[in-house]
């Protein structure tokens, strides 16, 4: 299986748990991304602050990750993420995606974090259905197309 | 150290941190997402099924720590005034619609709003113009969404049941 790496995935995760649930036990606040970036504004609600900290700590940890994680697990590259959309591209498929998190409250992290963590149901059908139309796209542009 | 300072510092500790675990995870690389979206790829053994381990991994903390407020039997968080969730509970048109839409957004460009924004740390020449297109496609959305519904999307509420 190409670039298989179970083992940093799962210590990957288990980070991304232990965040969510510092956010969660601190501040009260569960950890859904979408969530996070679409309650900055409008600026009026007077929680702006930890929203903007956490969004700005979040590439941080990322590059700290991408400098630190290779040498500490085997298989992580170290490597820089390629980045092949045009612009057109990039534009059209961020709309959509915050388009689509908006309207279905939520995101990999909110409903595929957290909700399952909490058993929603709510939650299970949106991943059921983003991981659906996910499969579908990336099947009509890598095979169809 | 204050409440409200101390509420602060947990969010960057918490935004570090998951910000490291997409990194260690590698799910900072649409080609990674991709291919796992490419359940096509599996009878050719091209399949990388790495995300359902991350998904794992998160589920197996948050299963205890998105339930610490009611094993601990905190009556509010730590450093804020109230465990914050949202109160609804049916699945509905909007739900399913939004899911939708996001899930083809997903696999179009292999981004999700976690890593997207992750990304700004390490390629933000590449995907500033999907986060600046994500904030805007959800800023269009709230506008259309009921309007008090939008802009309080959670509810205060420290059910005891839940």
């Amino acid at each position: 299986m190409q670039n298989f790496a179970p083992l940093s995935a799962t210590i990957g995760g288990l980070l991304i748990g232990l965040s969510a649930t510092i956010l969660w036990v601190f501040n009260g606040r569960t950890a859904g991304i979408s969530n996070i970036a679409g309650g900055i504004y409008p600026i009026q609600r007077g929680d702006e602050l930890w929203r903007f900290v956490f969004l700005i700590a979040l590439p941080i940890g990322a590059w700290l990750g991408f400098q630190f994680a290779p040498s500490i697990f085997a298989d992580v590259p170290k490597t820089l993420p390629q980045i092949t959309l045009t612009p057109v591209w990039l534009v059209a498929t961020g709309l959509i995606v915050g388009v689509g998190t908006r309207v279905g409250r939520g995101c990999t992290s909110g409903h595929g974090i957290c909700g399952l963590s909490r058993l929603s149901v709510r939650s299970f059908v949106a991943v059921a259905i983003f991981m659906a139309t996910a499969i579908i796209a990336v099947f009509i542009t890598r095979h169809v197309v | 150290m204050n409440r409200t300072l101390t509420g602060l510092v947990t969010a960057a500790v918490s935004g570090v941190l998951f910000g490291f675990g997409l990194s260690v995870a590698r799910m900072t690389d649409p080609n990674k997402i991709w291919n796992f979206l490419d359940f096509a790829a599996i009878p050719n053994g091209g399949w990388d099924p790495s995300l359902i381990f991350v998904m794992v991994g998160g589920i197996l903390v948050g299963l205890v720590g998105m339930r610490l407020d009611r094993i601990l039997r905190l009556k509010q968080p730590i450093a804020a005034p109230a465990f914050i969730k949202t109160t609804r509970t049916k699945v509905d048109a909007q739900l399913v619609t939004g899911a939708a839409i996001f899930g083809i957004g997903w696999g179009l460009s292999g981004f999700c709003p976690g890593p997207s924004i992750a990304d700004l740390g390490l390629v933000p020449q590449d995907v500033w113009l999907f986060v600046v297109a994500m904030f805007g496609g959800s800023w269009i959305a709230g506008q259309f969404l009921d309007s008090s519904a939008a802009r309080h999307p959670t509810t205060t509420a420290n059910a005891p049941a839940q």
